[in-house]
């Protein structure tokens, strides 16, 4: 289609790149980013099964490497964030994390290498169980009206001043949070996977073409190395955002007053 | 150089396809509830045990030392105590040491004075037999010197003489022996 228009020509990577055909069959249900999830789901279950399986006192390699992060989830993003009541939101920001960070690594595991959160219907779908946990924690803690009372109506405010808050906390609370929680993520993995497949592709054209952009070709290809390793750290650093601030929101809706 | 597919969905990416986000729910909730079910109450588990094998350690440890606090009072008590017996006993010793020491001194003092007068009498009735003695001896002397007087009275007056000088000189010698 448009490889046509450019013909033999430098097709930069656009969007149309992220939408990869069906890995087999002609299902909307076999693509590769579907196809990795379930591959994801399967391997953090495997290994955190295996490693917490036996509950030692005096761990293995194995349950101390699943403890290690399952430690890091449950006191640095849970009991820090939330406080006395986090044994309940341990499950979900653990899911929340392994699932992203696993899913955002497959984006620069050879072979794999793609990030399933740079389609955005999956960042959607993980912002929905935080978004509905958080109000109803906060609903079931300080019952419907109250509740939303709060967030229309934020206590200790000059009334005056309500015609502008109210609509912006609204918006916050019910769309914005929501939106920039996914929009952040997905955000983050299209643009760095994009960011990835300029300096491969443009490396890979380069060295097809005449000797002196031969030349320039292995500086793309370094160019494509340092920025895997720089994804690697925005991969880690969007898993942990987006499971602190599911936790700051179910904090903020456990809290009475905000 | 990759195929390009379904390029009319490439128009948005911000428009999300419905089968992702079936599978990602289906995906989640079965990553959150394998989680929830087996990995979560396991580590869990695990601390709590780990918490626990710590603070009994710890509380084994104190009761130890507990224990060992105790054992050492006691024992200084009966190191005390033991001290406070000796030193009574070095003090009874004391004691009677000095007592014997009286006792016998005194004994020793009794035997002497004992030896001493009884060293006295025998001195005594050594003297007196002496004195008897003696006067027997001078009496025999007396009554000797006068039967020869009187014996050899009628001989010449030479003779007289030399039996008085003879009897002198004997009487010489025998206080010379004597003293």
């Amino acid at each position: 289609m448009r490889a046509f228009a450019f013909e033999g020509g430098f097709v930069p990577p656009s969007t149309a790149d992220f939408n990869l055909p069906p890995a087999f069959g002609n299902s909307e249900f076999t693509t590769k980013p579907i196809l990795l999830v379930f591959l994801s789901v399967v391997l953090i279950s495997v290994f955190f099964v295996a490693s917490s399986r036996k509950a030692l006192v005096v761990p293995t390699k194995l349950q101390f490497a699943g403890e290690l992060i399952y430690g890091f989830v449950r006191n640095d993003l849970g009991k820090e964030i939330i406080g006395a009541e986090f044994m309940r939101f341990v499950p979900l920001l653990f899911s929340l994390f392994t699932f992203i960070l696993t899913n955002n690594i497959f984006g620069i595991i050879p072979l794999l290498q793609f990030p399933a959160m740079s389609h955005v219907s999956f960042p959607y779908v993980l912002a929905a169980f935080p978004f509905i946990a958080f109000h109803w924690v906060g609903i079931k803690k300080q019952g419907l009206g109250h509740y939303l009372k709060g967030i229309a109506f934020m206590p200790g405010v000059p009334k005056a001043v309500y015609v502008l808050l109210t609509p912006i906390e609204i918006a916050t609370f019910f769309l914005v949070r929501p939106l920039t929680l996914s929009l952040r993520l997905f955000a983050n993995m299209f643009a760095g996977h994009l960011l990835l497949l300029v300096f491969i592709m443009g490396g890979d054209h380069l060295i097809k073409g005449v000797i002196g952009l031969k030349l320039v070709a292995p500086f793309s290809f370094t160019l494509g190395i340092v920025m895997t390793f720089f994804e690697f750290m925005v991969q880690c650093l969007q898993a942990y955002i987006f499971t602190l601030l599911s936790a700051l929101y179910i904090a903020g809706a456990l809290a009475d007053e905000h | 150089m990759k195929t390009r597919f379904a390029a009319e969905a490439a128009a948005n990416p911000l428009i999300p396809h419905t089968a992702e986000l079936i599978v990602g729910f289906i995906a989640f909730t079965l990553l959150f509830l394998v989680l929830r079910r087996a990995v979560v109450p396991m580590f869990e588990k695990a601390f709590a045990a780990r918490t626990e094998a710590i603070q009994g350690g710890i509380e084994k440890a104190e009761r130890a030392q507990a224990e060992a606090a105790v054992a050492l009072q006691s024992y200084t008590a009966q190191l005390a105590d033991a001290r406070g017996e000796a030193t009574k006993i070095r003090e009874e010793a004391r004691v009677q040491g000095s007592a014997i020491i009286e006792d016998l001194r005194a004994r020793a003092q009794e035997e002497a004075a004992r030896i001493t007068a009884q060293a006295h009498a025998s001195i005594e009735a050594e003297r007196q037999a002496a004195i008897t003695s003696l006067r027997q001896e001078v009496g025999s002397l007396a009554t000797e010197l006068a039967s020869k007087i009187v014996g050899e009275a009628l001989e010449d007056q030479a003779r007289q003489s030399r039996v008085v000088d003879r009897f002198l000189d004997d009487l010489a010698s025998e206080s010379g022996k004597a003293k």
